[in-house]
């Protein structure tokens, strides 16, 4: 039984799905995903358990079929922890999820809006698991087409717009990622990650390999949302209907970015990649021009989920600049704050989720005085503000504090200087935020708005208490991701 | 040099051809058109790279020996569902644009669109000075 784990993690969520879009009642069908993500966390928790500490990582071959011919599946302390954000963020959501859609949606429409919630989670967490190249195509396929609809369910026409744009920059983005991996196979005749890096060295100087690195990047940057081709996620997490964005914008985006450091790091190698293809001078630069200009858009929008979103694109310029430092600490602040990240956004996603039932609306001018109606979630929502912005004890200053070191252990002060800057920006549009909840009369329409019912604020306040948590106790995040880290580098 | 990789000019040709498409044209259906065709060459670069030149398909027969590599081509298969999957998801999205909107021309959509936004804009703004 305990071998069967990483298929069983896989399974039950896909298997789920086709059940959750047969049951006609949507509250049945809610309950059975809700058990099922739950199941899902405690899996994942289970796995981690297993590789905790290094060294002992999980190779289970499906179908008994051993690697390189069959698919392998791999469960390593990065794998895990991206699992562990993947579920329990995706059932926190879930957990959320009736009380939200119950106002926007017909009890029938429900089931099959859970069945591609469901789809969306099996297939991230296929991604995750996967040892096999073309195994992440078609996951990252699956998750997007299930993605595109859940954005599509938007109640505002402006999500049709919204989910087609994604879908024509997302297909291009997996079509990228597709034309990498036929090359990469017409070169070693092998899809199994491990067994691509050992073959990959020896053909470092093929222009094959070259062009095949040019279209990963290119493709995976589209799915990461990377600056400058973030161009979908603005929109498509303004518009996507309620508690889904707290989803998306915690995991799909986080799983593209685990996807990018297994290839750059595992599969093409970092010598190969980051002295021979000079990534780290394409992303530091790129990352930093994001990091201000998303801040700065963000300060200046007049819609909650929209300035959240523009949020969004810097936090993964952070991610990615960890990554183009290439040294110890840089990697471990991306992956860091890859878990913390997902943790505070899918949070704030969710606290406005919970305003918006109340108030229907997400300009800021609808949220005014609502730390008096709704307290409560104002409360948790200010907490996980506060943790965005980085201040200490909190989680979002763990990852802040080993992206400015990495950066000084470069030598690179300005950068380190920028980091501080943006931390000020961030200040500024969350602020602005905290300040128009508590300080501005509410309009009179909304002057007797309720509390929001339990099972939205029970979730709100599980992130905003992790939020604290793990900005004390770093074991599981810096330490996993120190580790980590130490081992991608020095695979090489 | 040019017979020889023949296969591999289409895929180069169609690519190009696709991405265009994608890029040039603001009619939303033509755009879906175009990501099929983009597609569609990568289909053929995969099922070129499995093709082995004078090789059969890959029955277990008695003297057979030379036979192509099986393993592009299922591939495609996959992707040819997933290809199909996002087509009939892009012209889904694209018929509910349509009634949402009344047309399918980005242009046109995105103009309805700014001034749905300027409205919401200036809204908040007037009501953020009253307080």
């Amino acid at each position: 039984m305990i071998e069967q784990l990483p298929a069983i993690q896989l399974l039950l969520t896909l298997l789920a799905a086709p059940i959750c879009s047969m049951l006609r009642n949507g509250d049945q069908s809610w309950r059975l995903a809700t058990i099922v993500s739950w199941a899902s966390v405690a899996i994942a928790g289970a796995l981690l358990h297993q590789v905790w500490g290094g060294g002992n990582d999980i190779s289970y071959h499906m179908g008994g079929w051993p690697p390189p011919w069959g698919i392998e599946v791999v469960v390593d302390e990065l794998t895990a922890i991206v699992l562990l954000l993947v579920t329990l963020f995706g059932a926190l959501v879930m957990t959320a999820l009736r009380e939200s859609l119950s106002t926007i949606m017909r009890h029938q429409r429900q089931s099959l809006y859970y069945t591609s919630f469901l789809l969306c989670m099996a297939s991230l967490i296929g991604i995750t698991l996967t040892g096999d190249a073309f195994n992440v195509f078609v996951f990252l396929e699956i998750s997007s087409l299930a993605t595109y609809t859940l954005i599509a369910r938007g109640r505002d026409r402006r999500a049709l717009t919204a989910a087609f744009r994604y879908l024509i920059m997302g297909t291009i983005g997996a079509t990228f990622i597709l034309i990498a991996i036929g090359f990469m196979y017409m070169l070693t005749g092998t899809l199994n990650m491990a067994d691509l890096a050992e073959r990959l060295p020896e053909h470092r100087d093929s222009r094959v390999l070259h062009a095949s690195f040019a279209f990963f990047t290119v493709g995976i940057a589209l799915k990461i949302a990377l600056f400058p081709l973030h161009y979908w996620l603005p929109n498509a997490y303004t518009y996507a209907p309620k508690a889904t964005t707290a989803f998306l914008a915690a995991t799909a985006t986080k799983v593209s970015l685990y996807v990018m450091i297994r290839f750059v790091f595992d599969v093409y190698g970092v010598e190969f990649s980051f002295q021979q293809m000079q990534l780290g001078t394409l992303l530091v630069p790129l990352s930093l021009a994001g990091i201000l200009i998303a801040s700065l858009t963000a300060i200046f929008q007049s819609d909650a989920k929209r300035l959240l979103a523009w949020s969004s694109v810097a936090q993964l310029g952070y991610m990615s600049l960890g990554v183009g430092l290439l040294n110890l600490n840089g990697l471990t602040a991306s992956i860091t704050h890859m878990f913390n990240h997902a943790m505070m956004k899918a949070g704030l996603f969710l606290a406005l989720a919970t305003m918006i039932y109340r108030v229907q609306s997400s300009q800021l001018t609808s949220l005014a005085g609502i730390g008096r109606t709704m307290p409560l979630t104002t409360g948790a929502f200010t907490v996980l503000g506060i943790g965005l912005i980085g201040v200490p004890f909190t989680a979002g200053f763990i990852s802040k504090w080993y992206l400015i070191t990495g950066a000084l252990d470069k030598g690179w002060l300005p950068v380190a200087v920028l980091l501080i800057i943006s931390s000020l920006m961030a200040i500024v549009y969350i602020g602005k935020m905290i300040d128009v909840m508590y300080f501005k009369p509410a309009p009179e329409e909304f002057s007797n708005v309720r509390e929001a019912p339990m099972s939205m604020l029970i979730p709100c306040w599980i992130f905003a208490l992790l939020t604290l948590y793990f900005g004390l106790d770093t074991r599981i995040t810096a330490g996993l991701a120190g580790r980590v880290a130490a081992n991608l580098l020095g695979a090489s | 040099m040019f017979t020889g990789l023949f296969n591999y000019w289409i895929v180069v040709i169609l690519m190009m051809a696709g991405l265009y498409i994608v890029m040039s044209s603001g009619h939303l259906v033509k755009k879906i058109i175009g990501l099929n065709i983009f597609q569609t060459s990568v289909f053929i670069f995969f099922i070129s790279m499995g093709k082995v030149s004078g090789g059969t398909a890959p029955i277990l027969k008695d003297g057979i020996s030379v036979f192509s590599n099986p393993l592009p081509h299922v591939l495609i298969l996959t992707a040819i569902v997933v290809g199909v999957a996002t087509t009939a998801l892009g012209l889904a999205i694209s018929v509910r644009i349509y009634e949402a909107y009344g047309t399918v021309e980005e242009d046109e959509i995105s103009e309805m669109d700014k001034e749905n936004r300027q409205r919401e804009t200036s809204v908040s703004t007037v009501v953020l000075d009253k307080q």
